[in-house]
């Protein structure tokens, strides 16, 4: 069995609807997830005693707020925290301090037990297609397993919501009794994300969902989480290092460094009128598909490697790669502050001396 | 400006022709590459551009002469520097290795030895073709990591692979794969396992370092981007053959295979306003035992029914259409640019 025995037939055929008028928050910008002041360090333990020797400082000091069906991107680099902060919402994690609030509700430090009828809420898509799914159970045992864990039984019986779920995916129903290995990584993410269906959850968090996954086929699955948000009015936190991905998919992004949010904004604030250096040096490096663009494109050369967050540089933590330092940089911290012209501007920088925006807007 | 692979083929640094790599397993034989032409001259970076199977790799490793399995199969012609590297003892291709051909891989910490320390492993490389004192080589060595952007080269010559970044080993590894001044030059997926900036910092410093050392570039990436930016030529493959080749200017902007325009169609364009959807290519890519009869891509083909039979059995050798632009499709040319200018392009832009 390979494969491409597996017919695969994605919804994506079809034009989907026209989203981006919908979903501009001017509906209801509730807020579905907040969070304040979020920190987490790990413990570095070493010497005979494990004493506790140092912390990695992997979030520090994150705040940010997802709103009732948007899609919140965070970006940044290996090692910046996304992921932690990805797993520190969805409880994975333990927060070291800070506050995560869920439609109201304090689940900071809830209970395993406690946190067990929030998970059917909060759901979560996996990078790795490959070790996110258990070999030896079918596809109808994964995707149905939420239901088990949590003792719903579905209308129509067990069987028929999963199989329901695989076509609302774009697999066949008949993939019910078959086993991962027989599927090509897209087809193991759809797996996933039937499986993440499973109890209609409000909230999903996607940390890098289609980063392992072919061109073509990370065009199908990101076409298949928007066509999802549409119909079941999803709400996407997506943890992402690719910038044009990003771009594509989000209403408002966060770009991470070292623990902190540097700079965030609705996308096209941030991608055409960025301001904190480092999201400006970050969006001139992206390859562009252009051979007429390429000598013309002026590049900003980062110095160096991103610091170790053991030991993050004082105050603003980029002013070691930063080509606009200054005294200040290394003595202050900056703090996260709007910076927009409009009044109503969400666009935040932490930043002492932000760069000035293009004067007309590229695109 | 016209593709350099036009212009003289037969002086081509590195010249590949109907090269086939077939490798027999319980489930069949794999054709992992089946018939492929190429060629690279010095001062010239190829881009070879496909998904996960369709044979880029592979390609590169028989280049290499990395094929060792005995379930391997290669037939066809490898001329490096006019010299056949099909068929040739594993002790001749050894002493061309790093020297007159070297590979930057993809993920630098399992292809450095995690026991020897950067310097060590760079100085071995350098003396086997060049007969020098251990500390000529040492110093050529620092001199060598030094241009690659390793801050304090001399002292973290020392340093053990596990002690650099991932940025800095795959500079370390240019280094290595530099250090000896090869005239061909293959990088598979330099830059997947990195960051944007450090990907940036790593495609300028290839880049550089190919206009100081003249030498021919093969590079190896599914990111449209990453070619892009540095490849003059641009092959696009698809199950273990070429479906287009030419200029970079040609492919990104007058492509002609629908498979160059399903990649394209499936990527977020960053230097674009953001369009409300992608284009994807429907389906998956073919098992390389089973590939679909005729053209491999007709099962995924938006326009197989337009050409009707001829795709289902008849497999579309690759034709050069206008002076340096070769496609392998059985839509006519006209067709297919009328294709791409009335129904593609807009629809992309």
């Amino acid at each position: 069995m390979t494969t491409s025995d597996i017919e695969d037939t994605p919804p994506t055929d079809t034009p989907g609807p026209v989203r981006h008028a919908s979903r501009t928050p001017d509906r209801v910008s509730e807020n579905l997830l907040v969070v304040e002041d979020l920190v987490k360090h790990f413990p570095i333990k070493g010497g005979l005693l494990q004493r506790t020797t140092g912390a990695v400082q992997a979030v520090d000091g994150v705040n940010f707020e997802v709103r009732r069906g948007e899609t919140f991107s965070i970006v940044g680099e290996s090692g910046c925290g996304k992921s932690t902060t990805a797993r520190l919402i969805t409880r994975l994690l333990e927060p070291t301090g800070g506050k995560v609030t869920f439609e109201g509700h304090d689940i900071t430090h809830l209970s395993d037990a406690k946190m067990r009828p929030m998970r059917r809420d909060i759901q979560m898509i996996f990078q790795d297609p490959f070790s996110s799914l258990n070999p030896r159970h079918t596809v109808g045992k994964i995707v149905g397993a939420p239901y088990k864990l949590q003792g719903v039984t579905p209308e129509g019986g067990r069987k028929k919501a999963v199989q329901d779920l695989l076509e609302t995916v774009g697999l066949s129903p008949e993939h019910y009794n078959r086993y991962p290995h027989e599927f090509s990584g897209g087809q193991r993410q759809r797996i996933g994300i039937a499986r993440t269906l499973a109890l209609k959850p409000k909230l999903i968090v996607a940390d890098e969902p289609v980063s392992a996954l072919d061109v073509s086929i990370q065009a199908q699955v990101v076409n298949l989480l928007e066509d999802l948000q549409e119909e079941l009015d999803l709400t996407y936190v997506m943890i992402a290092h690719d910038l044009s991905v990003v771009r594509h998919v989000s209403d408002r992004v966060a770009v991470m460094y070292l623990g902190k949010i540097v700079e965030i904004g609705d996308r096209d604030d941030l991608y055409d009128r960025p301001r904190h250096p480092y999201t400006v040096a970050m969006l001139s490096a992206v390859p562009v598909a252009d051979t007429k663009r390429r000598h013309q494109r002026e590049r900003i050369r980062l110095e160096g490697d991103v610091p170790s967050p053991i030991n993050p540089p004082p105050a603003c933590r980029f002013h070691t790669r930063c080509w606009k330092a200054q005294d200040l940089c290394r003595t202050e911290e900056p703090p996260l502050l709007q910076i927009g012209t409009a009044p109503h501007s969400e666009h935040k920088v932490a930043c002492h001396f932000p760069v000035d925006p293009p004067a007309s807007p590229v695109g | 400006m016209t593709a350099a692979f036009m212009d003289t083929p037969a002086s081509s640094y590195l010249e590949v022709e109907d090269l086939q790599v077939h490798f027999s397993t319980e489930d069949g034989v794999v054709k992992s590459v089946d018939g492929l032409s190429f060629h690279v001259d010095r001062g010239q970076t190829l881009g070879i551009v496909g998904e996960s199977g369709s044979g880029k790799s592979v390609t590169s490793m028989a280049v290499m002469g990395l094929h060792t399995a005995s379930n391997a199969s290669i037939t066809g012609s490898i001329k490096l520097d006019g010299q056949e590297l099909v068929g040739a003892s594993r002790e001749t291709i050894r002493l061309l290795r790093g020297k007159k051909m070297s590979m930057i891989f993809q993920d630098p910490l399992s292809s450095m030895h995690p026991l020897y320390t950067v310097g060590n492993q760079i100085v071995e490389a350098y003396r086997i073709h060049n007969d020098v004192s251990k500390k000529a080589a040492r110093s050529h060595a620092i001199d060598m990591l030094d241009r690659v952007g390793i801050p304090e080269p001399a002292k973290r010559i020392d340093a053990y692979p596990h002690q650099f970044s991932g940025g800095m080993r795959q500079r370390a590894m240019i280094a290595m794969s530099l250090s000896c001044d090869p005239d061909l030059l293959i990088a598979d997926e330099p830059t997947t396992a990195l960051d944007v900036t450090v990907q940036a910092q790593i495609l300028d410093l290839i880049r550089d370092l190919q206009k100081e050392f003249n030498s021919a570039v093969v590079i190896i990436t599914h990111d449209l981007g990453v070619v892009a930016e540095l490849a003059d030529d641009i092959m696009v493959m698809y199950a273990g053959r070429a479906a287009e080749y030419g200029s970079a200017e040609k492919l990104f902007n007058a492509p002609e295979h629908p498979y160059t325009w399903g990649l394209l169609g499936s990527m977020p364009r960053f230097d674009q306003a953001p369009t409300d959807r992608l284009m994807p290519i429907k389906g998956t890519p073919p098992s390389l035992i089973q590939v679909p009869s005729g053209c491999a891509f007709n099962p995924r083909c938006d326009y197989q029914p337009r050409v009707g039979p001829a795709c289902l059995d008849q497999r579309p050798d690759l034709v050069d259409n206008s002076s340096d632009h070769f496609v392998a499709c059985h839509i006519p040319p006209a067709e297919r640019q009328q294709i791409w200018a009335q129904e593609i392009s807009p629809r992309l832009s």
